[in-house]
């Protein structure tokens, strides 16, 4: 006995962009739901009994996945997993003939991502079933960005009128875009800092401040979200090494005390210790609430399938 | 509704009413022509029905526009080696619905036009199929791999009536120098696709707010003007013919004016693309609107508008860039880049005279006697007496809604799909010989 799916008039989750304050509350307050079911006893539910969910992922991920194939499988739903290497196909004519593959075995749901932005929805364009995306290449990453939500709303109540620093990588991270264009519908004030050739050109545009200075950046900040260096992503020297990196734009203790007393850290994982965050910092039991950002990462899911799936149900199926 | 292609006979024939736009004469006037095989015999404003002599067939245009064939010089017809998405044949067809009937053909083929028997082969093929009159580009460097200057002398002997390398930046300065130089010995001209490579490198559009928010890989526009600019001091150094293709910034066209002024042998061109959409049409990973150069901002679309009113940018060339569903059918870093532009050619510059920015003769002659001037083309873009009958008949005004998939074109592929635009094609002529006739 979800919510009334009318009240999420969308067929897929793509991207934060388009949505509403009221969807994004929505999702996040039956989030909420799961996250309590999720530490009672009874964690399982048979809500999508009978539902197939694939989970089709062209790029390796663990954490991502498993969240989604244990999210799913509370929720009572059949799960299929398919990681597909990117470097043994050819990946763009298999993107569009695997999507209508598995259209033709009437999926409820497929969960989906990619190195290329925009591969999701293009995606989309071909099935019908509920797609979600798990992110596409540095485009959007939407189901984190909601568990980002989700775990700050626990801690500081709401969402509005927050400083939230979103440090590291911009320029090739998916999670920053999502993370924008949530915290800005909902009303809180994002910064980004980083190295200027991590600084995506014209994002101010998106409604952001920008810092290249650390300690400049994180003044008075609620919120402190660290982001991964993409490593593998980078054609080119972006930053001149890792150690130098670490030095000015590596969250310590010393940077940290720019931000307010009770200001939390949070990173989307997986983490590079040493590189942009120290891991005194990382670990730090008072402000550190990274693992609960993966245990939310599995309510949030549950939440977004639950949806999803219901809605196409109503839809009748249409083939 | 597909247009049939046809040969009518030829023999002698009279196109009176006509509003008559001679790019060479720089007059736009009502009159006529007379055509006696394949040959221009007369043509101004004295004829008029009563002026016909006798042994003519008669046709009454009724008003309707009479110009030069289109002169379009820089297309890819992507054969040899690339069959599956436009051929020699295929191309001509669609040129000659789009009012074409000369084509400078890139070198970029497999193989690649960078001998005479690919230069012959070109040429034979076209002759063959009958349709546009087809000229190949000769390659710069062998394979259009950048290192070693072909020979381009004697590919210009056999008719290559210009170089480049294709979609490729001539990148190497000591390669640009070296080909600039030497040709000036037969007056050859170098054709530069002005992209500073490792600045765009990975890049898939233009850089800028969308792209960030699509999360695309962004090239700056000054990746053009700094490969312009480093260009015009090779020019200056050596004296050779260069011309810049379909150039798409504001930046370009300010260095490019500010040379001429200073007298540098530099010229350029500028496609539809460019002055009719921006950056907003790749929205939502549309990929048929991922072209290179990509589009740009709209400042950077109105700049180009006015570099072709005062007259900077030179010509207007289709950049045809035939491309299968395949290529297109892909997230968008990986699709290929490039639109087909045969048919919406003719519309789309007219949109500049639509829209009150130039006069309906001065885009004609952007689209005839310049481009056929730069590539020393004798007998095309002109409708003088004695040149071969190599004309369009169009109707300037005529609504449509352009739909590729009406194109007669192999590739599909167009950035204007659905687009409302005005001016139609009622008639192609090569030699004298109807090689489209609209609602046939």
């Amino acid at each position: 006995m979800g919510p009334a799916a009318d009240d999420y008039p969308h067929p897929h989750l793509l991207g934060i962009e388009g949505l509403t304050p009221g969807e994004i509350t929505l999702i996040l307050d039956r989030a909420q739901h799961y996250a309590e079911k999720n530490r009672s006893a009874d964690k399982t539910s048979n809500i999508l009994a009978g539902a197939t969910v694939v989970n089709l992922f062209y790029e390796n991920s663990t954490r991502t996945l498993t969240s989604f194939e244990l999210a799913a499988k509370r929720l009572g739903a059949a799960v299929i997993n398919m990681t597909v290497g990117t470097s043994s196909v050819k990946k763009g004519e298999t993107l569009i003939d695997t999507a209508m593959t598995l259209n033709a075995m009437n999926p409820d749901a497929l969960v989906v991502r990619h190195a290329d932005s925009g591969a999701v929805k293009l995606l989309s364009e071909k099935v019908n079933c509920a797609v979600l995306n798990a992110g596409d290449g540095r485009h959007e990453h939407p189901t984190q960005a909601l568990l980002d939500a989700l775990t700050i709303r626990r801690h500081k109540g709401r969402l509005h009128r927050l400083n939230v620093a979103i440090c590291g990588d911009i320029a090739h991270s998916r999670v920053a875009r999502s993370n924008i264009l949530l915290l800005n519908t909902m009303g809180s004030r994002v910064r980004l800092v980083a190295p200027p050739t991590l600084i995506p050109s014209k994002i101010e545009r998106m409604g952001v401040e920008i810092f290249h200075d650390m300690e400049e950046g994180l003044k008075d900040c609620d919120i402190v979200m660290m982001l991964r260096l993409q490593l593998e992503r980078m054609e080119g020297s972006f930053i001149p090494s890792v150690r130098e990196y670490f030095h000015f734009h590596g969250l310590d203790r010393a940077k940290l005390a720019n931000a307010k007393p009770d200001a939390l850290i949070m990173h989307p994982g997986p983490m590079n210790r040493g590189v942009e965050i120290d891991s005194e910092v990382a670990d730090d039991v008072e402000r550190s609430v990274i693992r609960e950002q993966v245990e939310m990462g599995v309510a949030v899911r549950m939440a977004a399938l639950e949806l999803l799936v219901q809605n196409h149900r109503k839809m009748g199926g249409m083939a | 509704m597909t247009p049939a292609i046809r040969a009518k006979g030829t023999g002698k024939k009279a196109f009176i009413n006509a509003r008559l736009l001679d790019p060479v004469a720089q007059t736009d006037e009502m009159g006529g022509i007379l055509i006696e095989d394949a040959t221009i015999v007369k043509s101004g404003s004295t004829v008029t029905r009563e002026s016909v002599p006798g042994g003519f067939e008669i046709i009454d245009l009724g008003g309707a526009c009479l110009a030069p064939g289109l002169v379009d010089m820089r297309a890819q017809l992507r054969e040899p080696g690339f069959e599956h998405q436009e051929t020699i044949e295929t191309a001509g067809k669609s040129a000659a619905i789009g009012g074409i009937t000369t084509i400078i053909a890139l070198p970029n083929t497999d193989p690649v036009i960078d001998d005479v028997a690919g230069v012959e082969f070109i040429a034979r093929r076209a002759r063959k199929v009958g349709l546009a009159k087809v000229f190949a580009y000769g390659a710069v460097s062998k394979g259009i791999e950048g290192k070693e200057i072909t020979e381009m002398g004697l590919l210009h002997q056999a008719g290559a009536v210009a170089f480049c390398d294709g979609i490729n930046t001539i990148a190497s300065a000591r390669l640009l120098r070296q080909a600039l130089s030497y040709s000036t010995f037969f007056d050859g001209m170098i054709v530069q696709h002005p992209e500073e490579p490792e600045l765009s490198k990975g890049a898939s559009m233009n850089s800028g707010e969308l792209a960030t928010r699509l999360g695309l890989t962004g090239v700056s526009p000054l990746a053009e003007v700094m490969q312009i600019e480093r260009d015009l001091r090779l020019v200056e150094m050596t004296g050779g013919r260069l011309h810049f293709a379909h150039i798409s910034t504001g930046e370009s066209v300010e260095v490019i004016r500010k040379a001429k002024k200073r007298g540098l042998k530099v010229t350029c061109d500028t496609a539809p693309f460019y002055f009719a959409l921006n950056e907003n049409s790749v929205s939502d990973y549309r990929t048929f609107a991922k072209l290179s150069p990509p589009l740009r901002s709209e400042d950077d679309r109105q700049a180009i508008v006015a570099g072709l009113a005062d007259g900077t940018i030179d010509a207007i060339a289709s950049d045809h860039n035939p491309q299968d569903v395949d290529s297109k059918r892909l997230p968008f870093a990986q699709a290929a880049a490039g639109g087909v532009g045969f048919e919406t050619l003719l519309p789309i510059s007219l949109e500049l005279y639509h829209n009150g920015h130039m006069s309906l003769l001065d885009v004609i002659t952007k689209l005839t006697r310049v481009p056929a001037e730069l590539v020393r083309i004798k007998g095309a873009g002109t409708i003088a007496e004695g040149t071969p009958a190599d004309i369009v008949i169009f109707d300037p005004d005529r609504p449509w809604k352009i739909d590729p998939y009406q194109f007669t074109s192999k590739s599909k592929n167009s950035p204007f799909d659905g687009r409302m635009t005005q001016g139609r094609v009622l008639r192609t002529l090569i030699d004298g010989r109807e090689v489209f006739t609209e609602g046939n």
